[in-house]
């Protein structure tokens, strides 16, 4: 897949992978060996009907391409940039023993590109069906509600999507950075969503606007909550609310969301020292780190207190932030940061750290190693330990089970919570994952809320 | 948010009309955005705004409250001394500001009070001097003041509290942080109060006056400093160039 050159694009937020060019795409479909097995499809969260798209690109039947990817999967340019397709359906593929699994995402985004660009060429969208006279409200316009949204209007229902914030797609504008998902993209997708008759309906919170149980009394047949888990985790040491030390939905949200990276252009600020640490191992961290290159920074750290091997980052977004030049210290953690004496961080206190027996996660639990306190010189550092979800959907709606972590309790399969008509899937049940488990609970949810209603 | 590169800002509502779906929030030109905001005409229209966002102000039946306004503040002052009014409470208002001109809703205040105070601090209009001086006074006086809402410029607020502590009168403070998106989601409005880190956005805005940690909220109001002026300074250069 070609990609700008490291040190190019560390200074830009233009796209990193460069997409596959119409012959890179037509080689690669035509490695598919078409086998009755379909493994791919059952690999996939939302069951794409890969061979069928990936045959009629091999044949040059674009919009046939399209129609057989769009059949399922609602946003197409979005999973193919930020899957994790190679412990998914890449994974599954009945070639990958041999040789080079297909490289299905990248035909993904390249068939999805190509609908983005050829609009005029494609045939008029199937009519949709007439409406069955139930609405239904979705509670956020990120992957989960996006989909369940997409698949109910389908079916026939009046869906309104209810966003906090002044724009549609939710992590996929305020989180994924421009670089690996630009935000056009996301709404051009949003507006797909919407040319299905799906009302969106922006600077809604519901839980301050309106509550659920409101919804329900308000015409609503169903609810499906998709509000994510937007509440940032700190570390809770000493000095973590100086100025320059920011959560990573903070970082994330001022430069993807805002585009502080155009200031003054754009009104949000975003202050940017010299030497920045990530403190934090995952996809966040990883976006986190190499945005702060490209806002400026100096030499960038990643400060995570396993090691390598336990990153929970995605191995492609891991191996670009290094080609970038970031820098990782593995089996470190912050124990305090210091003030420079006018209410900024300049330091942190870390210990370094060993690994012993496996913990809950099954990964090898780290242990402070005792005399190994060392002062690491920052002006600017990221928390980018996690997420949990923002509580106020579950404190303002009555019977809503929760667990300690604050998810949403609600059947795996389903999304089926105990409170009578309402649903739940994406981060708000599970914790941080992927944009494509949400949408798979999105579409669960959709089916379900579907036979409830219709059985009524 | 005024249009697509504006930024986000947080506003008190002074009022509202739910028959017409009105409210009404009075705003300080500071910087760019509320500059921006003050040259919009009746008709125009800004691209987003989001509420109710934080905790309602706790209204009960105390007793005596006293409400201290600082400035502009008489806004969100407003709607709290009025709702103290219909509680039940007697409502002793302090209304505070540097001079006579930056005074404004008197006579709004004055009619869900019973009894207003005013000061200025040039003595150009009421009585000389700060609005921490009658507070004293009161909470020196025979009557019993069972609650203190101290809303303005974070100065004002910690000082109107340190008067209360020695009295050990409950202060209630609306902390003013920066913020970005007011639901809870970024921790940029994090401030400590009571030894607690908590989010100004969705724990408060009002919060006990006498834990908040005052040199903290100063720092992170700062952060900013130099890009606020930067904008102010572009956006007036380019006001002035199309004007």
């Amino acid at each position: 897949m070609p990609r700008q050159e490291p040190r190019i694009r560390a200074k830009n937020f233009n796209e990193v992978a460069l997409g596959y060019t119409p012959e890179m795409a037509k080689e690669e479909a035509s490695r598919c060996i078409q086998c009755p097995k379909r493994n791919c499809v059952t690999g996939c969260p939302v069951n794409v009907d890969i061979p069928e798209f990936i045959k009629a690109l091999r044949e040059g039947n674009m919009p046939e391409a399209v129609k057989a990817l769009k059949h399922k999967n609602a946003l197409p340019g979005i999973c193919g940039r930020v899957c994790p397709q190679e412990t998914q359906c890449e994974s599954t593929c009945s070639i990958a023993k041999q040789k080079a699994p297909i490289a299905i995402g990248r035909l993904e985004r390249f068939v999805a590109d190509w609908e983005r660009k050829n609009k005029a060429v494609m045939p008029p969208p199937e009519p949709l069906p007439p409406s069955n006279g139930k609405k239904v409200a979705v509670i956020g316009s990120g992957p989960a509600g996006l989909t369940a949204a997409a698949d109910l209007a389908k079916l026939g229902y009046k869906v309104t999507i209810f966003e906090a914030l002044h724009v549609g797609g939710g992590v996929l504008m305020y989180g994924i950075p421009e670089f690996r998902l630009p935000k056009e993209i996301v709404q051009g997708e949003v507006e797909f969503v919407k040319s299905l008759g799906v009302e969106l309906v922006l600077d809604a919170v519901i839980g301050k606007i309106d509550t659920v149980d409101e919804l329900l009394s308000d015409g609503y047949s169903a609810v499906f909550l998709g509000t994510g888990a937007g509440l940032p985790m700190f570390l809770n040491v000493p000095g973590e609310n100086l100025c320059g030390i920011y959560s990573a939905n903070e970082w994330l949200t001022r430069t993807n969301l805002m585009k502080a990276y155009l200031f003054p252009n754009y009104d949000t600020p975003l202050r940017i020292g010299k030497r920045v640490a990530v403190i934090g191992g995952g996809n966040v961290a990883m976006d986190s780190a190499r945005c702060a290159l490209r806002l400026g920074a100096e030499e960038v750290y990643i400060v995570y207190r396993r090691s390598e091997a336990e990153l929970p980052a995605r191995k492609e977004e891991v191996e670009n932030a290094m080609e970038e030049g970031i820098i990782f210290k593995f089996l470190t953690n912050p124990t305090r940061f210091l003030d420079d004496g006018k209410g900024w961080v300049s330091g942190m206190e870390c210990i370094e750290m060993e690994l012993g027996e496996p913990d809950a996660s099954g990964r090898r639990r780290p242990i402070p190693k005792k005399g190994s306190e060392f002062v690491m010189k920052v002006d600017t550092v990221v928390v980018a330990l996690g997420t949990t979800p923002n509580p106020l959907i579950a404190s303002t709606t009555e019977g809503l089970k929760t667990t300690n972590h604050g998810t949403v309790v609600a059947d795996e399969v389903t999304g089926k919570t105990v409170k009578d008509r309402v649903w739940a899937g994406g981060d708000i049940v599970t914790g941080s994952a992927t944009v494509i488990s949400a949408m798979g609970a999105g579409k669960r949810a959709a089916a379900d809320i579907h036979k409830f209603l219709m059985g009524q | 948010m005024i249009d697509d590169k504006g930024e986000r800002i947080p506003l008190t509502v002074a009022d509202s009309n739910a028959k017409d779906g009105a409210l009404t929030i009075v705003f300080m030109e500071v910087g760019k955005t509320t500059q921006q905001l003050g040259l919009l005409k009746t008709g125009d229209s800004i691209m987003s705004l989001t509420g109710p966002l934080g905790l309602p102000t706790d209204v009960e039946k105390f007793g005596t409250v006293v409400c201290v306004a600082g400035g502009f503040a008489v806004a969100p002052i407003m709607p709290i001394a009025r709702a103290m009014k219909q509680a039940g409470n007697k409502v002793i208002s302090i209304l505070g500001a540097r001079s006579k001109d930056l005074l404004f809703w008197e006579e709004e205040l004055k009619s869900v009070s019973d009894k207003l105070i005013v000061t200025t601090d040039d003595g150009t209009y009421g009585r000389k001097g700060l609005v921490t001086e009658p507070l004293k006074e009161l909470l020196e006086g025979s009557e019993k003041i069972d609650r203190v809402i101290a809303i303005g410029p974070s100065v004002m607020m910690k000082f109107c509290a340190k008067t209360t502590e020695p009295f050990k009168v409950k202060t209630i403070v609306s902390l003013n942080p920066i913020m970005v998106d007011g639901t809870g989601m970024c921790g940029c409005c994090r401030v400590v109060v009571g030894g607690e880190t908590k989010f100004a956005c969705v724990d408060g805005p009002d919060f006990d006056g006498h834990q908040v940690d005052w040199d903290l909220l100063a720092a992170r109001q700062r952060t900013y400093l130099p890009e606020e002026k930067r904008a102010l300074e572009n956006w007036q250069c380019q006001h002035e160039k199309h004007s």
